[in-house]
């Protein structure tokens, strides 16, 4: 700010002996970037639909409509390692961050492609313990219980779908351009989307398995 | 049309010939007016050979300044249809008493509340209050345009493709009769199910995206790109009411998408959230959606308050009574906004000690609301007022919203609510608030901005005009609706047996007719102001003696806003240097960073409109493939890395050389 010689001006606001610079004449101003902190905007907005899906849950999780409840569903040990898998491709994908700062793309590459791949085990595991439900019969119409477990479940892992596109898209574009500014920003935006997407996974366990289950 | 019904089903899902309602009169002749009209634009944009700017410098702007005035555009089209809607309940209400059984049957009567209120809220008061940001604060602020150019622009797309699914229902199926928000379990499959809640469904939903993308936009635009200089307190007022109003955008639009999607898995997929069985419970939805539903009203409310502080000050010549206050009052309304939602349906029966917290807190609004009213007061307390129509706006606002504002504390008391819950009351209080405060705050707001926007000044005298049959026949069409709802006639009906009712509703209607007035005189208005536009010129960029940074640009102003940045050093920094006698440079101008057009916005926009027709007939092939086409088109604007450009010094020079002269020549003049 120094260098719009208004410092006078900023401690009282009141006219200075001198004619303050009313213009950015040297042309040095440049906003600085917006892209994270509209991202971040962003990714609360988006928590605010788990939160609703995680009040509905919360409203109607017991009503079981004389159908099946928590204890009678879930695997604690299939969720367990699904937990785990989603949980490594966050530190990986820090790992690919790292790797990232150092500016060796071949690194980069390697993580997030190994983050894919547990993105992807976590989507096939969830996938088989849908189809598993559905097949007991446990389906989405059964009861509000299962109708709002399947749509905050369900949520979070298109949530994680779409990460992968991205992960993918991205994967591309680094190849394509290398760790450039705009690749670099894309990546950080995704880190954060994808922790994000770890954040509110540590919720689902917690508030929908463990309790489901233990209570 | 098929013999093969199992084909015609694949390829048109369940649309059929039959749900085309070719045989009601009254869509005929709007079908007819709505053809005629169009086809009357679309001539005269060939004749002025206009399609090809109307695509560069229009449909694919990022600029904030053409998407704001379009976003206008878009609101004062739909205005013309809520109004129409509006009229013809007012008609069928004065008229259909006893024996008469009036022209629109219920089920046609329903769709058209339903429609006014989706309309008006969502096609005409969100359009309006989110293209006088747009327009404004990245000048008041001495931004060159907002932080996500392209996001401002798909926004935009998204906004009106979901005025235009709405509109769709007017001429191919039904719309919802449910009301505008769409309750269940009348909103739910069992008792509605045809394609009228899924028009409001995917209308709302869409349009939801572009408002809640618009208002991440602005947020992060208000919060980095001020000019240096501008530190939170020496923001202009409009930009604080604004950035509460994101805010609120950002953390309510989001439930009201999970809410929506919800009823959508009930409708689609036959979950069981808002159903009577298998465990659902429609008050859920009640909860969430006026979460969402309050602090909408607010959003719509604290920009209209921006505009009224900035036109009492400016109009009166002297700075705002109370700034600090004003922001802090700002800030109170936008948090308590969220404690509040419960008095929607105090009659839940959720006990007295819930309904009792609810209902104080959304007394103490009126608190800071109040605080408002006061600074505005003593803002125009021996200053030199002059009467523009933007003034003349702002003080019929400050009597018809405090009226408006008293009885809303009145229903605010539970009891009370318990008698005037869903009657006429409520209609006139909340049509005071919103017809009285948004759209009034809206109308003094493009009467003061259109000279910036456009270069030249609105007609005084069809202005007074409209300001006058819009003022007095709001009086005369929602007082009537008060007394009504004291006698306890409840709203949306469609017809009364009481004859000695009527002449309430013949007033009401009267009222509906000078409004009607109103509206044309405003048309009459711009039509007159643009024939004479060279008489209303205005080449010094401030006609009105203005106090913020806005004013201190040529009008229009040019693509990039500012030439040089501004340095901000104080509230009112425009008045500041017009105070120090600040001179304008006229050499040492720079090259400008500035972002590209794009066509990405408006593809995405006509993508959506046909994926929601998919959607809500059972298209499911088309619905697949626009889905699929939304995410190609979407992954291939990322591949385009070549987005910005540099204004070169010499076209800054040629531009800034022309405004020197006209102002030479005004000067001389």
């Amino acid at each position: 700010m120094a260098s719009y010689a208004t410092d006078a001006l900023h401690r009282d606001g009141v006219a200075q002996a001198d004619e303050p610079s009313f213009q950015d004449l040297a042309g040095e101003h440049h906003p600085e970037g917006s892209t994270m902190l509209g991202f971040w905007i962003y990714l609360m907005s988006d928590c605010l639909i788990f939160t609703v899906l995680f009040a509905t849950y919360a409203v109607l999780g017991r009503n079981y409509a004389a159908g099946p409840s928590p204890k009678d569903l879930f695997d604690l040990s299939l969720v367990a390692v699904n937990t785990a898998m989603l949980l490594f491709s966050s530190i990986t994908y820090g790992f690919a961050m790292l790797a990232m700062e150092r500016e060796d793309v071949q690194k980069t590459q390697l993580w997030l492609a190994v983050t894919g791949l547990f993105g992807a085990a976590f989507i096939g595991i969830e996938l088989y313990e849908f189809a598993h439900l559905i097949h007991e019969g446990a389906t989405p119409q059964r009861s509000a219980f299962l109708s709002s477990f399947f749509t905050l479940v369900g949520t979070h892992g298109l949530h994680v779908t779409f990460g992968l596109i991205w992960l993918s898209v991205l994967m591309l574009q680094v190849r394509q351009r290398g760790l450039i500014v705009e690749n670099k920003r894309r990546l950080m935006c995704l880190s954060m989307f994808w922790h994000f997407l770890d954040v509110i996974w540590i919720g689902v366990f917690t508030f929908v398995y463990l309790m489901g289950v233990l209570q | 049309m098929f013999s093969d019904t199992d084909l015609q089903r694949l390829l048109f899902g369940r649309l059929t010939l039959a749900d085309i309602p070719y045989h009601e009169p009254i869509l005929q002749v709007t079908f007819a007016g709505v053809a005629v009209g169009g086809l009357a634009v679309l001539a005269a944009i060939t004749y002025f050979r206009f399609w090809g700017p109307l695509w560069r410098d229009w449909v694919t702007s990022v600029d904030h300044k053409k998407i704001g005035i379009m976003y206008v555009v878009l609101a004062l089209v739909m205005l013309l249809r809520g109004f129409a809607d509006a009229l013809l309940m007012r008609s069928q209400q004065a008229i259909s008493f006893g024996a008469n059984e009036g022209y629109l049957p219920p089920h046609h009567y329903d769709q058209i509340f339903t429609a006014h209120g989706v309309i008006m809220i969502f096609f005409v008061a969100m359009p309006f209050v989110t293209g006088l940001m747009n327009y404004v604060v990245p000048l008041q602020i001495g931004a060159r345009d907002v932080a996500f150019p392209f996001l401002n622009n798909f926004s935009f797309w998204m906004t009106v493709s979901g005025a235009v699914t709405t509109m769709i229902s007017l001429f191919v199926g039904e719309f919802a009769r449910t009301g505008w928000l769409a309750y269940p379990p009348l909103s739910g499959a069992d008792m509605s199910p045809g394609v009228g809640v899924d028009y409001y469904i995917w209308g709302l939903q869409i349009a939801g995206i572009g408002t809640t993308l618009s208002g991440i936009n602005l947020v992060a635009t208000i919060v980095k790109m001020r000019a240096p200089g501008m530190s939170m307190m020496k923001m202009p007022i409009f930009t604080w009411t604004s950035l509460c109003t994101n805010v609120l955008i950002v953390a309510a639009f989001p439930i009201l998408a999970a809410v929506l999607a919800l009823l959508t898995l009930d409708r689609y997929v036959g979950t069981h959230f808002f159903t009577n069985d298998l465990g659902g419970n429609p008050m859920m939805y009640f909860n969430l959606i006026w979460i969402w539903g309050h602090p909408e009203v607010y959003i719509l409310i604290l920009p209209a308050f921006g505009v009224f502080s900035e036109i009492t000050s400016t109009f009166s010549g002297k700075r705002l009574f109370g700034y600090t206050s004003m922001v802090y009052a700002t800030v109170v309304i936008t948090i308590l906004s969220y404690l509040v939602w419960l008095h929607h349906f105090f009659t839940m029966g959720s006990g007295a000690n819930v309904n009792s917290f609810f209902g104080i807190t959304t007394m103490i609004i009126s608190i800071p609301t109040g605080a408002k009213i006061f600074n505005w007061l003593f803002t125009m307390y021996r200053g030199r007022i002059r009467f523009d129509v933007p003034m003349l706006w702002t003080v019929s606002f400050m009597v018809t919203f405090v009226i408006g504002g008293m009885t809303g504390v009145l229903l605010a008391v539970p009891p009370a609510d318990f008698v005037l819950h869903n009657s006429l009351f409520l209609i006139a209080h909340f049509h005071n608030v919103i017809i009285g405060g948004v759209l009034f705050g809206m109308f003094a707001g493009v009467n003061y901005w259109w000279p910036k926007a456009f270069g030249f000044k609105l007609d005084q005298f069809w202005g007074k005009v409209s300001f006058w049959f819009w003022t007095i026949g709001f009086y005369v069409a929602f007082m009537p609706l008060y007394v009504l709802g004291l006698m306890g006639v409840t709203r949306r009906a469609q017809h009364f047996d009481d004859p000695s009712l009527q002449p309430w509703f013949v007033v009401a209607a009267i009222g509906a007719g000078l409004i009607a007035i109103g509206i044309g005189a405003m048309i009459v208005q711009f039509a007159v102001s643009i024939k004479n536009r060279e008489a209303l010129r205005d080449v010094t960029g401030d006609p009105w003696g203005g106090r913020t940074l806005e004013w201190s640009t040529s009008s229009p102003p040019p693509d990039y806003n500012f030439a040089f940045t501004p340095v901000v050093h104080q509230l009112d920094a425009w008045w500041q240097m017009k105070a120090r006698n600040f001179q304008r440079p006229v050499t040492g101008f720079h090259s400008i960073h500035m972002p590209k057009n794009t066509a990405t916005g408006v593809i995405l926009g006509v993508i959506s409109i046909a994926f929601s027709f998919a959607m809500i007939w059972y298209i499911w092939w088309l619905a697949a493939l626009t889905a699929v086409a939304t995410l190609v088109v979407a992954i291939a604007h990322t591949f385009n890395y070549n987005r910005d450009f540099y204004i070169p010094a010499e076209t800054v020079v040629r531009t800034e050389a022309q405004r020197t002269d006209a102002l030479a020549v005004a000067g001389r003049a």
